[in-house]
């Protein structure tokens, strides 16, 4: 419909009059504009094909040393020692045992806070508690590290006198504590999209609060809630500064969270903070780490985005 | 068929008992789980409180001036924060002008111009991919494209734009969330006394939605100014015992960009630092640092989450 006038406007407004030559002008800049803030939302895409063009291109050249086969069966994983072994499945071990650690504490805990919070509490509860959740999120995830290094591990060597230093266990726990609101608000946003005629029709066959919420709301909201736990393993997953502080920095093929282990965003972390060439095999290395944790992340991320969007369609 | 009904009512009786008995327990069950409920909630913010106290309690001896005030030091009792703190308000300076503007511009784009089709869709959902992204995957993509492609260097300048660019989906969202929250009805009054897309854009959409916008870039910018792990993958160096040419020259022209090419720290990178060490002593300034980054994170949440209910209680439509 404008443009259709504004082209007019254009082919006859310099020789009709001012006025319109004011029109032109201004249709003019509407447009700059409009290019402008368009370039902008561009920038998100160029962001996105930027990241996996460096991540391709620096593992490419990671890849014309290492062959594939060795990259994924290979136990070992030291691409700095005279020694070079390139097995990214110790890092993976690491970051599995660490995620599962972390979901094992956060799933229960995030679930029933969801509960909670879509069933049980009051209008004025959620007010408080919701912003208090946030506060949680906004807090830096080194001081978290802090945490699980120096207060949880001491604490659980007096449980398990075995356990060293650095272990994936206290950092698994405390990136778990980290993503229950993560789980809980997600979740609690798939639950409270249950109709609530559903809920009523519970009530009126006598069922309480509880029997309603596990027996009816739970079943209904389910795909929102696995999209929930399944969103939180990719946070998990890319989860860098709690274990590269306190789950240890040798990569080790092991899926005991007595164990310390590196992930691969501690490797990541570990070799940034040396001193290597750019351009050599151990700088090309983190790509081709980063370029597992991308496609993991990613991967996760779309079952996760699938999984909720079909929640939303039911009703 | 009489003795049938009185059997029934007998069996009922004995029955109502039991069925008051289930009731009771499904009451209690109610409040058993509604406490269990609260105390999940609560784990979280009881680890908050630890944390935060654990770190102020081992970071006790470090309150003082000096510690702000003098340069990282091998002797950990006269290390202190003057690089990092300076540090991480130069590059929150980058961060913001390219955050905010761009952020802002996209989401403007986005909700006001973007036609329903597959190239708006294609932005939307980069958009909600990149708030998915690690964050050590924008280090990697700052030390392939700014560090070494652009050869900007380990400066200031690449840790404003990668943690710009880690916020942007923060700002973004917001400022859409924000306009989304205004009735067409404005749009439509200014349209119908002559206004230009760009009017009603600039003179009431951003207005009205200002302070949403303004709580989205207080959360992102309290997102950025805690992120650890992008800044150590572009190699930022942890003993800096010197500060960046300033901003603001004595003489013409009186601004000098010099900074932006300055080797740096931030505030996170050297809590790492003296983490990372083995020497207990250098733990104290890593948990005083810790608690300075919390205060300074909590306090701009909680600023945003309550202007953010100002908003909600004041703007009625």
């Amino acid at each position: 419909m404008n443009t259709a006038t504004n082209m007019q406007n254009q082919s006859t407004a310099l020789s009709i009059s001012p006025r319109l030559a004011k029109n032109v002008r201004r249709n003019i800049k509407e447009r700059v504009i409009e290019l402008i803030l368009m370039l902008a939302a561009l920038s998100a895409v160029f962001t996105t094909f930027a990241i996996v063009a460096i991540l391709l291109y620096e593992s490419l050249g990671f890849f014309k040393v290492v062959s594939l086969v060795e990259f994924f069966t290979s136990t070992e994983w030291t691409p700095l020692f005279e020694d070079a072994h390139y097995g990214i499945m110790p890092l993976v071990s690491g970051t599995l045992t660490t995620s599962a650690v972390a979901l094992a504490v956060a799933v229960p805990v995030g679930t029933i806070g969801a509960i909670y919070l879509s069933e049980f509490a009051s209008h004025k509860t959620r007010e408080i508690v919701k912003p208090m959740l946030e506060l949680l999120v906004g807090v830096p995830t080194i001081a978290f590290g802090y945490f699980a290094l120096l207060f949880v591990t001491p604490l659980l060597q007096k449980v398990f006198p075995e356990l060293p230093g650095f272990n994936m266990l206290s950092a698994g726990i405390v990136m778990g504590v980290m993503i229950v609101p993560y789980i809980a608000s997600v979740a609690e946003d798939a639950m409270r999209a249950v109709p609530m005629s559903m809920r009523e029709g519970s009530y009126a066959m006598g069922a309480t609060r509880f029997q309603t919420a596990i027996r009816v709301v739970t079943p209904a909201a389910v795909s929102g809630i696995v999209a929930a736990y399944i969103l939180a393993i990719s946070r998990a997953v890319g989860e860098t500064m709690v274990v590269a502080v306190a789950a240890g920095q040798q990569p080790t093929l092991t899926f005991n969270p007595m164990d310390g282990a590196a992930t691969i965003t501690a490797y990541i972390v570990q070799v940034a903070m040396g001193d290597l060439p750019h351009g050599s095999i151990g700088y090309q290395s983190i790509f081709a780490a980063g370029l597992v944790l991308f496609a993991l992340t990613l991967g996760f991320n779309i079952i996760g985005h699938i999984v909720r969007k079909k929640f939303r369609e039911q009703y | 068929m009489t003795t049938e009904t009185l059997k029934t009512k007998a069996s009922v009786l004995e029955n109502l008992v039991a069925v008051r008995a289930m009731i009771r327990r499904h009451k209690r069950n109610d409040v058993i789980f509604a406490a269990i409920g609260l105390i999940a909630l609560m784990l979280g913010l009881l680890t908050l409180l630890t944390l935060f106290l654990d770190l102020v309690m081992d970071g006790y001896p470090r309150f003082t001036l000096e510690f702000f005030s003098n340069f990282p030091s091998r002797r950990a009792a006269n290390a202190g924060l003057l690089s990092a703190w300076v540090g991480s308000l130069l590059v929150m300076t980058v961060t913001f002008l390219t955050a905010v503007p761009m952020g802002v511009a996209a989401g403007l784009y986005l909700e006001e111009y973007a036609p329903k089709n597959w190239f708006s869709d294609l932005i939307e959902i980069n958009v909600s991919n990149l708030a998915g992204v690690p964050s050590i995957i924008y280090g990697l993509l700052a030390l392939g494209l700014f560090v070494y492609g652009l050869g900007l260097g380990e400066s200031i300048l690449t840790a404003g734009l990668t943690l710009g660019l880690l916020t942007l989906p923060v700002v973004i969202v917001s400022t859409r969330e924000a306009i989304r929250g205004i009735p067409v009805a404005i749009r439509e009054a200014a349209y119908a006394v002559g206004a230009t897309k760009w009017q009603v854009v600039k003179d009431h959409v951003v207005k009205y939605s200002q302070g949403g916008i303004l709580t989205g870039v207080i959360i992102g910018m309290s997102r950025a100014i805690g992120e650890t792990a992008p800044i150590i993958t572009i190699g930022a160096l942890t003993f800096i015992a010197f500060l960046p040419p300033t901003p603001i020259t004595e003489v013409a022209p009186f601004i000098n960009f010099e900074w932006l090419s300055s080797g740096f720290t931030v505030l996170p990178i050297q809590m790492f630092n003296w983490l990372s060490r083995p020497d207990h002593a250098f733990h104290t300034n890593a948990a005083a640092t810790g608690a300075i980054i919390i205060v300074v994170t909590l306090l701009m949440n909680g600023t945003a989450i309550y202007l953010r209910y100002q908003i909600r209680k004041n703007i009625k439509w």
